[in-house]
């Protein structure tokens, strides 16, 4: 536990110092959703339908350049071999990665997410709490897979379209869960959405637990 | 003959006589028309591509607990194996959703879980080919292999909150009628069997290879650094 802490502080150390992944892809984020909105031109009567595939399709490419940022830091310097060489439990370096990959997406899309529905025209405030919870179970089992493949990505030369390509065909079922549970936020209410939210959860719990049961697998050598 | 050849045959003669009961003992299903005995590859190639996934993933765990090589090559070899039967599930439902439904694609639930299936074990496919070393790459690998099982559940579900129109066959349960005649049966099953013998003996022609495979890399390897030291 305090090498999970310690780890933590290093990192958002790190960030506060130089706030290059949180400004990087909160600026990517906007700028996507920026070109979905212009590509799709919507009326103002179909503006609203588009927020939640927007909202995500956002939140996962902004997450895994984050995600991959986080994890080339490690690679100068070979920091990364000396977390391997520290006398701490192989977890405590996944549940810590995964600790502030959530916490950094989270501030990227709180600045991303309230600029959607400001270009989309639709009042998300009323929302706002279960947009949270949504975008909170989103983020967690996004974070689980991205960081796990992160390490698996991050010492080869062809990572840059690896990570992609490795997480995103696992992400599609947390993606259309994700989506139906935004939608139903934004229209009849989450209580409606109960199946997708039981998605969320569930791949949330089998990925954390898979990333903590993995991880010291593949950190090993 | 050898072994591996015997098992060639045998899977061989056993897909022939599967064919022969789909495409001519079987009656034609009411109101159907001949397409509808595309079913007979169809399901059995999922049968298979299940097989597949499900070995290559019990493999990868078995290859990161012990880290025997024997089991990452099965691995890998299941793996992709399981794709090309995932290739042929969409292919052979493709051609039959085009002559039934009107559309190669649809965005149904079965439909799109074995293309996210088929994505994921692609995405391994390449992760071996362009990753590097075959021993570094293992591991990561085996991750991938093991996520791609895990998954299913949650695509299962996920998937059935999207409009459906796949038809049920097999399971009643799901408002499928079932096959009615005995023959429509024996071309299932027994197409069942099949894929799955062939997609058994391919496994093990993929995983010899992949053995040679490897020693010829291991010896290039030894070459290339015998001649840097000279």
């Amino acid at each position: 536990m305090r090498a999970v802490l310690a780890i933590v502080r290093k990192d958002l150390l790190i960030e506060w110092r130089t706030r290059e992944t949180v400004v990087t892809t909160a600026v990517l984020g906007i700028l996507l959703v920026t070109v979905l909105a212009v590509a799709h031109d919507p009326t103002p009567a179909a503006a609203p339908a588009l927020v939640a595939p927007v909202v995500w399709a956002a939140v996962v490419f902004t997450g895994l350049l984050g995600v991959e940022r986080g994890f080339l830091l490690e690679r100068e310097q070979d920091c990364l071999g000396g977390l391997r060489g520290a006398p701490i439990d192989p977890t405590a370096l996944y549940v810590a990665k995964l600790l502030v990959n959530v916490l950094l997406l989270s501030v990227t899309q709180a600045v991303v997410v309230p600029l959607t529905g400001l270009f989309l025209r639709v009042d998300l405030w009323h929302a706002v709490p279960s947009l949270v919870v949504v975008l909170f179970l989103g983020t967690v089992g996004f974070a689980a897979v991205a960081t796990l493949f992160a390490f698996v990505t991050v010492r080869l030369r062809t990572r840059q379209v690896m990570l992609p390509l490795l997480v995103l065909p696992l992400l599609m079922p947390l993606l259309i869960a994700a989506v139906k549970a935004t939608e139903a936020v934004l229209g009849p209410g989450l209580g409606t959405a109960r199946d997708a939210v039981g998605v969320l959860v569930s791949f949330d719990v089998i990925f954390v637990t898979a990333g903590l049961l993995l991880f010291p697998a593949i950190i090993r050598d | 003959m050898r072994g591996m050849e015997w098992f060639g045959a045998l899977a061989s003669a056993a897909l022939v006589a599967v064919l022969y009961v789909a495409l001519l003992v079987a009656p034609e299903a009411v109101g159907e028309g001949a397409v509808q005995r595309i079913l007979y590859i169809h399901a059995p190639s999922a049968f298979a591509a299940y097989g597949c996934i499900f070995v290559a993933a019990g493999a990868s765990a078995v290859y990161l607990w012990k880290r025997s090589p024997a089991a990452d090559r099965l691995a890998a070899s299941a793996a992709e194996v399981g794709v090309l039967m995932c290739t042929f599930v969409l292919v052979t439902g493709s051609i039959w959703g085009r002559a039934r439904w009107n559309a190669w694609w649809t965005p149904d639930p079965r439909l799109t879980l074995m293309l996210i299936l088929w994505a994921i074990y692609v995405s391994y496919v390449l992760l071996r080919a362009f990753g590097g070393d075959d021993e570094e790459i293992a591991p990561y690998a085996a991750v991938v292999a093991i996520a791609g099982v895990l998954a299913i559940p949650a695509i299962r579900v996920s998937s059935r909150l999207m409009r459906g129109i796949h038809p049920s066959v097999i399971a009643p349960r799901d408002g499928g009628t079932g096959l009615a005649d005995p023959y429509m049966r024996l071309a299932l099953w027994g197409g069942a069997v099949a894929m799955l013998l062939v997609a058994a003996w391919l496994v093990t022609v993929r995983t010899r290879l992949e053995r040679v495979e490897r020693e010829v890399r291991a010896v290039r390897r030894a070459a290339d650094a015998a001649e840097g030291v000279v």
